[in-house]
C-alpha cells in the first residue's frame, strides 16, 4: 500500500510550466529524497502536497484514496506535516506556544492549560536535545534549536507524512545527528518522509529512495542505493557525466594567491568583542582568498560583521591598506573599501520588493548623485555593466529581485557590493541555498574577483567549497583562532582535523570542570 | 552564540549552561520591563501626584479618573487586539461618536436597545473593516481611514449636520450612566468586567494565541494552520463593538448623543496601547499594559486639571512626550533581546 501517490500532476504559472506530469510514490516508512536544481519544481511540488497550491492537472492519492488539500491546515489535519527551509515559526511567541499553536491543551472550561502545555513541551523537546526553558521567546534561541522546535511540531500532530525542505541548512553536525536519529525513529514507526536537500552526503546517509526533478519533470525515480553519486548529479544538472567529472563539484579554479610579500589589504589585529570574539588576528593580501573555517557558532559570522562595522567591537584594530579604522561604523567601513555580503540574504541583503536596478544602485546612490539628485543615466550604466559581468539572469533591470532564483539574487547582491568598488570583499556563505549550477558560477566569480586584485574573506560551512576556494584557511573555535592552513595543507582532511583537534581539546577542558 | 542544544562538542558543557542561563535571565528581565514598564511609571506618577496635590488622593477624585477613563479604555481594549495582529483601527473615534448618537436615539425604546443598536451599527462597520482587510489584503490604515470618514458622515447625516442633539429618553439608561455602586460608577464596573473577559480571551484561549501568531508572522501562522483571515475579521469586529459600547456608555453618562466629541480618540487609544508595551509592529502586548497606559494618560490629565493654571492642552504635550519615551525604550528593549 502506498502512503502518498502523486499521479501525473501539472501546475502552470503564467509563462512557466512548473510541474509537468510529475508522478512519484511514497511508501510507509520510506525516506524519499526529492532533488533537483532550484527552479526544477521541488518547491512547487511541496506546495501542491501541502495544500498551498492546487494542481492544474493529475491527482494526489493519499492512503489509496484520491485526496485534495484546500489549505495547509487541511493537509495538516490529514497528517501531512512540513518543515520549511526557513524556520516558519513565530519568533515573538514562547517556545511552548509555538509548539502547540492551534492545538493547545485545554481545561474543562475551554481555557488553555498552560501548565500542562509547558510541561509537555519540555518533555517533548528533551527528545530532540533542546533543554532550554520553554517559556522563552522562540526568537532568542539559536537557529538550530528553532529548527528542532519546528521538527518537533511537525511530528507531534500524528503525522503520517513529514516533508522536510532543507532541514539541515542551519544545523551543526551534532544537531544533524539528532535530526537523523529522529528520522530513523519516524521511519521505524512507518511514517513516510520526503527529504529535500542539496547535500549529497546526507541523502546517501539517510534516504532509501530518490526522485529527481528537472525543469518540472521527473527524470529519475527509484532506489537511491542503485544510483551512483555522479549519475545523480548529472541527472540533476542534465549535463554529460564526463563534463561533470571534468569540472569537479565546485566552480573554483586553481590557486591565485597574491604575492607572499605584498602588503596586506586587510589586517585584523587582536579583535575582541564581548564574549564572542577573542584576540582574532589575520591578514588578507590583494588577490588572495582567505577562508574562515570552523563550526557554526565559532565566531566566523561575528568576525565578518565586526570588520564590516555591524557588530560591536571592544578592542583590536582593523586596518585597510595600512590605514587603521577604530571601531568602524558600517558607513566608515564602506568608505574604507570593505564590502560585506551577509549570511542571511533575505533578511540582511537584498530588498525583495525592489527591482534589480534599485538593488544594485542602493549602496552607490551617494556617489551617483549631485546636490542630492540622482543621475539615472550613470546608474543605468553601472547596472548594465554589472548585470553583464556577473551574468545576472533577469528579464530586465526592472524585474523584482524577489522573483529571481536564489543564485541570481546572490549575484545581484554581489553586484551591489562590487559597485561600491571595494578593496576587500567579505562573503558569508555566498552559495547557501542556491542550486548547483549557480553555485559553480558564483564560485567562479569569486575566483575572478580575487584574480583582479581584491582581497576576499570567505566563510562557508561547505568544507569542500572552503578548501577549494581559499588560498589559506584560518580556523576559528569559540571565537578564537586555533589554526591556519596554508599552501598544500589546505585540504578537507586537514581542515576537519584542525576543527576536530580543537574540539578534542575543548572536551578535555570540559572534563576537568 | 548561545544555543538551546545540549552537548555542543566544541564548547565545554558548563560554558553553554552558563551562557544559556544568562540569556534566559536577560530575556526574562527584558520581558518584564516590556510588560510592566507602564505599570511602574503609573505607580510613580500616582505617588508623586498623591504627595503634591491634596485633592488628588480623595476617593472622589479616583472615581472621577476612572469614570472619565471608562470609554477610552474600551476603545483601547479593542485597539490592543487589533495592534497585536499587526493592524490598526482608525475608525474607532468616529464609531464612538456614531455609537453615542445612535444610542441616545435608540434610548426612546428602552435600556436594551440603547445598548444593542449602537453595538449592531458599529459591529457591522467592524465586519466591513475586517472583511476588506482580511480578504482583499488592503492596508488596515486605508480601510479604517475610509470607515472613519464614512462613520463620521453617517453621524452628521443622522444629526442633521450636528444641529439635532438626541437626548436620552430612557431613565434606566440615564441612571446607568450616572449611578454608582460602592461609590464607583456603573460604567466602570461594566468596563472592568469587559476587561476581565478581554484578558481571558487574549491570554487563555486559542483565539488569543492566534491573535499573537498572526501579528508575529502572518505567513508562519497560516502555514501552521491558523485561520489568519478569520482571526483578523474578528479583531476588527471586536474593535467596532467596543467603540460602539464606549459610545453608548458616554451617551448614558452625558444624557445625550454629543456630536462634537471623539475626534482624535483613535490616536489616544493607540497612544495608550503603545505606552502599555504593545508593539506597534504586532505580535506582542498585554491588556494589563493597556490598562496601565489608559490610566496613565487619565492621571496625567487629572493632575494637570489639579494644577489649575496650566492649560489642559499641555496634557497632550506630556502624553506625547511619554509616548516618545516609551517607543524609544521599546526599540532598545527589543534589540537587547535579539542580541543575546
Amino acid at each position: 500500500m502506498a502512503l502518498l501517490e502523486v499521479v501525473d500532476v501539472s501546475k502552470v504559472f503564467p509563462g512557466v510550466r512548473a510541474l509537468d506530469d510529475v508522478s512519484f510514490t511514497l511508501q510507509p516508512g520510506e525516506v524519499h529524497a526529492l532533488v533537483g536544481e532550484n527552479g526544477a519544481g521541488k518547491s512547487t511540488l511541496i506546495k501542491v502536497l501541502t495544500g498551498v497550491y492546487q494542481p492544474d492537472g493529475g491527482q494526489l492519492r493519499y492512503r489509496d484514496e484520491p485526496a485534495r488539500f484546500d489549505s495547509p491546515m487541511d493537509a495538516q489535519r490529514a497528517g501531512i506535516s512540513t518543515i520549511y527551509q526557513e524556520v516558519n515559526l513565530i519568533p515573538l511567541m514562547s517556545v511552548a506556544h509555538n509548539l502547540f499553536l492551534g492545538r493547545e491543551p485545554r481545561t474543562a472550561y475551554g481555557l488553555l492549560d498552560e501548565k500542562r502545555m509547558f510541561r509537555e513541551a519540555h518533555e517533548i523537546l528533551l527528545r530532540y536535545g533542546v533543554t532550554t526553558d520553554v517559556r522563552r521567546q522562540l526568537g532568542t534561541l539559536a537557529l538550530g534549536a528553532q529548527q528542532m522546535v519546528a521538527l518537533a511540531r511537525a511530528v507531534m500532530i500524528d503525522a503520517k507524512v513529514v516533508i522536510m525542505d532543507e532541514p539541515t541548512s542551519s544545523l551543526e553536525p551534532r544537531e544533524v545527528e539528532t535530526l537523523f536519529g529522529v528520522i530513523r525513529d519516524l521511519h521505524s514507526q512507518g511514517i513516510g518522509i520526503i527529504y529535500v536537500s542539496h547535500r549529497l552526503d546526507e541523502l546517501y546517509q539517510i534516504c532509501d529512495a530518490v526522485t529527481i526533478l528537472r525543469d518540472g519533470k521527473v527524470v529519475h525515480t527509484g532506489k537511491l542505493a542503485d544510483l551512483e553519486r555522479l549519475r545523480l548529479v548529472s541527472l540533476m544538472l542534465g549535463r554529460d557525466m564526463s563534463a561533470v567529472r571534468h569540472e569537479g563539484f565546485t566552480g573554483f579554479g586553481g590557486d591565485h594567491g597574491g604575492a607572499e610579500d605584498a602588503a596586506p589589504v586587510l589586517k585584523v589585529t587582536d579583535l575582541n568583542s564581548r564574549r564572542k570574539l577573542h584576540d582574532i588576528s589575520f591578514a588578507v593580501r590583494p588577490g588572495e582568498v582567505v577562508g574562515l573555517g570552523g563550526l557554526l557558532g565559532a565566531g566566523r559570522s561575528e568576525t565578518i560583521k565586526a570588520i564590516g562595522g555591524a557588530y560591536p567591537v571592544d578592542g583590536g584594530e582593523i586596518a585597510v591598506d595600512g590605514k587603521a579604522l577604530n571601531r568602524p561604523t558600517t558607513v566608515q567601513a564602506v568608505k574604507a573599501g570593505i564590502a560585506v555580503q551577509p549570511e542571511d540574504r533575505k533578511a540582511e541583503g537584498i530588498v525583495a520588493g525592489l527591482s534589480v536596478r534599485e538593488n544594485i544602485a542602493l549602496a552607490i546612490l551617494p556617489r551617483m548623485s549631485k546636490l542630492g539628485l540622482v543621475s539615472d543615466r550613470k546608474i543605468d550604466e553601472v547596472v548594465r555593466t554589472y548585470m553583464t559581468r556577473l551574468r545576472i539572469k533577469a528579464s530586465s533591470p526592472d524585474q523584482r529581485v524577489g522573483d529571481l532564483s536564489g543564485g541570481n539574487q546572490q549575484k545581484v547582491l554581489l553586484a551591489r557590493l562590487l559597485a561600491t568598488q571595494p578593496k576587500v570583499l567579505l562573503l558569508d556563505e555566498p552559495t547557501r541555498g542556491i542550486d548547483v549550477g549557480a553555485k559553480a558560477e558564483v564560485q567562479g566569480l569569486i575566483d575572478e574577483l580575487a584574480a583582479e586584485g581584491l582581497g576576499v574573506v570567505l566563510v562557508s560551512s561547505d568544507a569542500e567549497e572552503l578548501v577549494e576556494g581559499s588560498d589559506r584557511v584560518v580556523v576559528l573555535r569559540d571565537g578564537a583562532v586555533v589554526g591556519e592552513l596554508r599552501g598544500d595543507a589546505v585540504t578537507t582532511e586537514a581542515l576537519l582535523e584542525t576543527i576536530a583537534a580543537a574540539a578534542v581539546e575543548a572536551k578535555e577542558v570540559g572534563n576537568d570542570d | 552564540m548561545s544555543t538551546g542544544i545540549v552537548s555542543d562538542p566544541e564548547v565545554p558543557a558548563a560554558v553553554v549552561a552558563a551562557d544559556e542561563r544568562r540569556a534566559e535571565r536577560t530575556d526574562r528581565m527584558v520581558g518584564l520591563v516590556q510588560r510592566q514598564g507602564a505599570l511602574a511609571v503609573l505607580i510613580v506618577v500616582v505617588l508623586v501626584a498623591t504627595a503634591s496635590f491634596p485633592n488628588f488622593r480623595s476617593f472622589d477624585n479616583a472615581g472621577t479618573i476612572l469614570i472619565a477613563a471608562a470609554p477610552p479604555a474600551l476603545i483601547a481594549l479593542g485597539m490592543t487586539f487589533v495592534i497585536i495582529t499587526g493592524g490598526i483601527d482608525l475608525s474607532v473615534g468616529s464609531l464612538y461618536v456614531l455609537g453615542g448618537v445612535v444610542s441616545a436615539y435608540a434610548s426612546q425604546w428602552g435600556l436594551i436597545p440603547a445598548f444593542l443598536v449602537p453595538l449592531a451599527v458599529c459591529g457591522v462597520i467592524g465586519v466591513l473593516n475586517g472583511l476588506l482587510i482580511a480578504y482583499t489584503r488592503m492596508a488596515p490604515f486605508i480601510v479604517t481611514l475610509a470607515a472613519l470618514l464614512g462613520a463620521r458622515g453617517l453621524m452628521r447625516a443622522l444629526s442633521d449636520e450636528g444641529s439635532t442633539t438626541y437626548l436620552v429618553r430612557s431613565d434606566t439608561f440615564r441612571s446607568f450612566g450616572t449611578g454608582s455602586f460602592l461609590g464607583i460608577g456603573y460604567p466602570v464596573w461594566l468596563v472592568a468586567a469587559v476587561f476581565v473577559l478581554g484578558m481571558v480571551l487574549l491570554s487563555r484561549t486559542r483565539f488569543g494565541h492566534a491573535v499573537y501568531a498572526v501579528g508575529g508572522s502572518e505567513d508562519a501562522a497560516s502555514l501552521m494552520g491558523i485561520a489568519v483571515r478569520r482571526t483578523k475579521v474578528w479583531v476588527y469586529v471586536m474593535s467596532g463593538l467596543l467603540a460602539g459600547l464606549a459610545g453608548a456608555i458616554n451617551a448614558a453618562k452625558l444624557g445625550s448623543g454629543v456630536t462634537v466629541l471623539g475626534t482624535g480618540m483613535e490616536l489616544d487609544a493607540i497612544a495608550a496601547v503603545v505606552i502599555g508595551g504593545t508593539l506597534l509592529t504586532g505580535g506582542a502586548g498585554t491588556i494589563a499594559g493597556t490598562i496601565a497606559g489608559v490610566l496613565l494618560l487619565g492621571v496625567i490629565q487629572n493632575m494637570i486639571n489639579q494644577v489649575g493654571n496650566v492649560p489642559s492642552s499641555y496634557q497632550q504635550v506630556i502624553s506625547g512626550a511619554f509616548l516618545a519615551v516609551v517607543v524609544v525604550a521599546q526599540t532598545y528593549l527589543v534589540r537587547l533581546r535579539r542580541v543575546t
